[in-house]
């Protein structure tokens, strides 16, 4: 069974030497190039900018690389490990942390400043998964709520930052974990009831103003047009704007006259739409889309369930990430700050993702070695 | 084994189980992303137009652009109101690096208050860093100069000129002009209830009196615009559509220059009006009223002392005497009775009335007098009008009665706003039994008729209306409409005012007009005339008729005494005149307050007003 479906990757061997994934790398390196076309027009044409987000791009194509090369077992190896320096870093980001943006985030250590919420990113779904795999599937009810635990502390930690976009993010990702592990659909419902039945308490005890704004503002961002209700509205006005063959590339009127906030960042969608239009959302779902599946391709073919797991988990994170990014700019979500995954200009969390990228080429890669074992 | 087969068992079912839950994750995503999808399609095809007209508006400004007012010239082309660059210092703080030393700076050079800094420093915090602030408005020519050759020391520093409107005659057509002002709120409302606001947008100033009022449609034009682009802070990024603005009309009026200088010189220091026109077509010649004020004044706002100044200025600068001065006729009117006694045969050219001097009704010993104490014996028409015998018209009116006299001379104008083309215009009054029960609730007594017979008491008249009457009179009972725009022209077309004549009065012997302008060329010619003295070796034949109005009544005995009255008590000298005595050219009125008599002070002043009118060929041309 195994020999009927031989990766394409295990094929080449030149790139298999390399532990690369040569369909997910094709997937990515069109995302990113799609991606530099149209940073290119969001940053209004600028060749600084570019040239930063190359060179980011480099750095993390290479931390992709790096990652690949560590075979699972030794990944699994590292990840609780990994799961508490993150936990030990939060800790001190809270007592000694780098104030910036009404938030408490940042980590200075001396050269360089560094938010230990990224390495959680992968460190929480690492270490559930690495609990969760070392019993058998699916886990029980007891292996659950450490599992939950898990992702819980971390999540806590990072919304007293505050960042509660990024803590939920988190959480999920470790619940990911749980649900490809096998939870039951009962324990699903039954915590689904106890979110919706926690919402009001996070609405009035956990929530700051400006989130609770946020949240106001995406119900009925009419209602206060010049306020907190601009970015939504512009943001839709450009895309709709752009309707189905969008404006021409560099033509966007609402990103290059700058009635688009954040249009580099946390709105570079929007300025897809207006120039592509229709067609230009749709290539990058599918692009998306193919990145997805791939992932879920290679999670449900590698060969240990800590594998499985985490290469699941990134895949799905990496869909949320999407999925929120574009619901909050398209109106259907609130606005809670998320890049769109590899396209968005910025530096941190793009490093982040392609180290999981890596871990995820690892895990396509390594198999052969792990049969032979 | 054991232990290894019960593992592999376990590794089939969990392949199994995560399989199933990579499965329903993949159709989680799907749904979720053809979610996203149904959305993109709502937004970018199901409501694509709503959002394509959302993004013109937020990118699309339309800047109005200001017309240029149409220019003023006299008949002759001469400048009246014209539009005259004004000098401003203007910065762009974003090209300025450190405001305070410019300023500092630009202080050394020329004259900048502390007021006009600390303005200018507020303007800079509410506007946008890339539009011209004004430091300084309205440079003189030498700090244009200073500044001028010093700019390039000052990036971000300009001097900018836009249009300003100008009289460079001063006070000497105010009243015919007016002028122009700020837009204020009721400008705006009544462009709003005329639907014509919209075309304002971009206009400061507007008409506020006189000519520059009544003509504002003409002279205002139409407004352009230029559609931009603008970023989201207001910057404009690139022209899309530009739309020139049409210019006003330019007016070229019937007034003269010199015969307007004229009427100022010979009205000097004293209150008064005076008003000419062509009696064929109604063109006002001349139009002054003394004292006058420089309506440049009012152009950038007045000062609240100036203001002040001319208000409550015992002269009364501001009123309009040829339109709104409210004056008894006197005299003045009495070949329009002497008309009206012909054409109701009421007397025949050649009746004679014994003058004694005074005049009384049947049943009464009340002695209405005449201003020569002595009499004028025995008189008919040509020597009453001639020599202004009151008995003569005493006794005229009491034949005619007031209901005749009322309506007659209604007809020819009086107590009706002549339509001249300022809106400051006052009707003034010609009573008859109707107004008297309305405003006094009195019945009108015979001894009403009497001095109003001479046009006193209750008659009232102004400058221009009486200069209209002429023109009736030498028109045979045609009636022009003043006008003082003769003609508009704009670029590509040019139209003459005509407003034509219309007949007022019905004329049942054409031989009595004859008559009637003889008695006023007789006032001129004959030895005896009232104006005789004034028009004495004059070049040229007129017609004309003294007036001398009382302003207050002289006791039963009493001897008016000009130097025993207080100087606004006394009389008021009038003077109508028209000239040449055959196929006249030129009517008009002379009212000068409080000077004196209609032959003393108004005839001479009628006759330098036609000694200028023939020099210079007025309206010959025509």
């Amino acid at each position: 069974m195994n020999n009927a479906m031989v990766d394409p990757a295990q094929r080449s061997g030149r790139l298999a030497a390399f532990h690369i994934d040569l369909p997910l790398l094709l997937g990515l390196l069109t995302l990113l190039a799609f991606g530099l076309v149209i940073l290119y027009s969001a940053t209004g044409q600028s060749e600084a900018m570019m040239k930063a987000q190359v060179i980011r791009l480099g750095i993390a194509l290479a931390v992709m690389v790096g990652v690949a090369q560590f075979s699972p077992q030794t990944i699994r190896r590292w990840a609780l490990a990994l799961f508490s320096l993150g936990l030990l870093m939060l800790i001190a980001v809270l007592l000694f942390g780098y104030v910036g943006k009404g938030a408490q985030r940042w980590l200075d250590l001396g050269f360089m400043k560094f938010q230990p919420s990224e390495i959680m990113k992968l460190a929480v779904p690492m270490a559930v998964a690495w609990f969760i795999a070392s019993h058998n599937l699916p886990p029980r009810i007891w292996h659950l709520f450490i599992g939950f635990l898990m992702c819980a502390i971390p999540t806590l930690l990072i919304a007293r930052q505050p960042d509660l976009g990024t803590s939920l993010l988190i959480a999920m990702s470790g619940v990911f974990v749980l649900f490809m592990a096998g939870m039951s659909w009962r324990l699903i419902s039954f915590i689904a009831v106890l979110v919706s039945a926690f919402t009001p308490v996070m609405w009035f005890f956990l929530m700051r103003d400006y989130q609770r704004q946020r949240v106001l503002t995406f119900l009925n961002p009419e209602t206060d047009p010049l306020g907190s209700g601009y970015h939504i509205i512009q943001s839709k006005i450009a895309i709709g704007s752009g309707g189905f063959e969008g404006k021409g590339w560099l033509q966007g009127t609402q990103s290059q006259l700058e009635f688009l906030p954040e249009r580099h960042t946390d709105f570079i969608f929007s300025v897809l739409s207006e120039e592509f239009g229709l067609v230009g959302v749709i290539v990058l779902l599918a692009i998306y889309l193919f990145i997805i599946g791939r992932g879920l391709i290679i999670a449900s073919r590698a060969q240990d369930n800590f594998s499985k797991l985490v290469a699941a988990s990134f895949t799905l994170t990496f869909f949320v990430y999407v999925f929120v990014n574009i619901g909050m700019v398209s109106g259907l979500l609130p606005v809670v700050g998320v890049p769109l995954p590899l396209v968005s200009y910025g530096g941190t969390s793009m490093v982040t993702l392609m180290a999981a990228f890596g871990v995820l080429m690892s895990v396509s890669t390594h198999k052969r070695m792990l049969a032979n074992v | 084994m054991l232990k290894k087969r019960v593992a592999m068992q376990d590794i089939a079912a969990e392949t199994r189980l995560f399989n199933s839950r990579a499965l329903v994750a993949m159709l989680i995503v799907c749904t979720l992303f053809s979610i996203i999808l149904v959305n993109m399609y709502n937004l970018q095809i199901r409501s694509y137009q709503d959002y394509q007209i959302r993004s013109e508006g937020n990118r699309i400004k339309v800047l109005p652009l200001a017309p240029n007012r149409g220019l003023i010239s006299d008949r002759n082309g001469i400048l009246l109101a014209e539009n005259r660059p004004v000098f401003s210092l203007e910065l762009v703080p974003e090209q300025i690096d450190n405001i305070n030393t410019t300023l500092s700076k630009l202080a050394q050079l020329i004259e900048i208050s502390e007021e006009q800094q600390q303005d200018f420093l507020q303007q800079v915090k509410q506007q946008r860093r890339f539009n011209s602030i004004a430091l300084k408005e309205r440079l003189d020519e030498q700090e244009v100069a200073i500044i001028s050759v010093n700019l390039h020391r000052f990036p971000g520093v300009t001097v900018e000129a836009r249009l300003s409107r100008h009289y460079p005659f001063g006070d000497l057509f105010t009243h015919a002009l007016g002028y122009i002002g700020k837009i204020n709120t009721d400008d705006l409302r009544r462009l709003d209830e005329q639907d014509r606001l919209a075309n304002y947008a971009a206009s400061r100033e507007i008409g506020k009196l006189g000519l520059e009022r009544y003509y504002e449609e003409q002279l205002h034009g139409t407004m352009g615009y230029q559609e931009v682009e603008v970023n989201n802070r207001g910057r404009v990024i690139r022209v899309l559509r530009s739309v020139p603005a049409r210019s006003g009309k330019n007016i070229r009026l019937s007034l003269d220059v010199g015969l307007q200088l004229t009427a100022q010189q010979t009205l000097n220091q004293s209150r008064g009006a005076i008003v000419a026109m062509d009696p064929r077509d109604g063109a006002v010649l001349a139009f002054y009223s003394n004292p006058s004020y420089d309506p440049n004044l009012f152009v950038h706002g007045i000062s609240s002392s100036n203001y002040n100044a001319l208000l409550h200025s015992p002269d009364r600068p501001l009123i309009n005497r040829v339109t709104q001065g409210i004056y008894p006729p006197a005299s003045t009117i009495k070949p329009h009775l002497a008309l009206l006694g012909l054409e109701t045969n009421t007397v025949q050219p050649d009746t004679r009335i014994w003058d004694p001097g005074f005049f009384t009704l049947p049943n009464s010993d009340h002695r209405f007098r005449d201003w020569k104490r002595s009499g004028h014996g025995w008189v008919d028409v040509y020597s009453a009008v001639a020599e202004s015998c009151d008995i003569y018209f005493y006794d005229l009116g009491i034949k005619l009665g007031i209901d005749r006299i009322s309506d007659y001379m209604r007809q020819f104008g009086f107590g009706e706003r002549t339509g001249i083309d300022i809106h400051e215009e006052a009707s003034a009054n010609m009573p008859s039994r109707g107004w008297k029960r309305a405003r006094f609730n009195q019945p009108w007594y015979p001894g009403d008729t009497v001095p109003l017979s001479i046009g006193q008491s209750f008659w009232t008249a102004t400058p221009v209306q009486l200069a209209l009457s002429t023109a009736v009179i030498v028109n045979k009972g045609m009636m022009p409409t003043p006008h003082m725009a003769a003609e508009f022209s704009s670029a590509d077309s040019t139209e003459l005012v005509n407003p034509g004549l219309k007949p007022a009065l019905n004329v049942v012997d054409e031989e009595n007009w004859r008559i009637i302008a003889d008695t006023m060329v007789r006032t001129v010619a004959t030895l005896k005339g009232t104006a005789h003295t004034a028009f004495r070796n004059s070049s040229y034949s007129s017609g004309g008729k003294t007036g001398t109005a009382q302003i207050v009544a002289i006791a039963q005995d009493a001897k008016y005494d000009a130097d025993a009255l207080d100087e606004r008590q006394r009389d008021n000298a009038m003077y109508i005149g028209y000239a040449p005595a055959e196929n006249p050219t030129v009517v008009f009125a002379v009212v000068v307050e409080n000077t004196g008599g209609g032959g003393s002070v108004g005839a001479p002043i009628g006759r330098q007003l036609l000694d200028y009118y023939f020099s210079a060929g007025v309206n010959s041309d025509e």
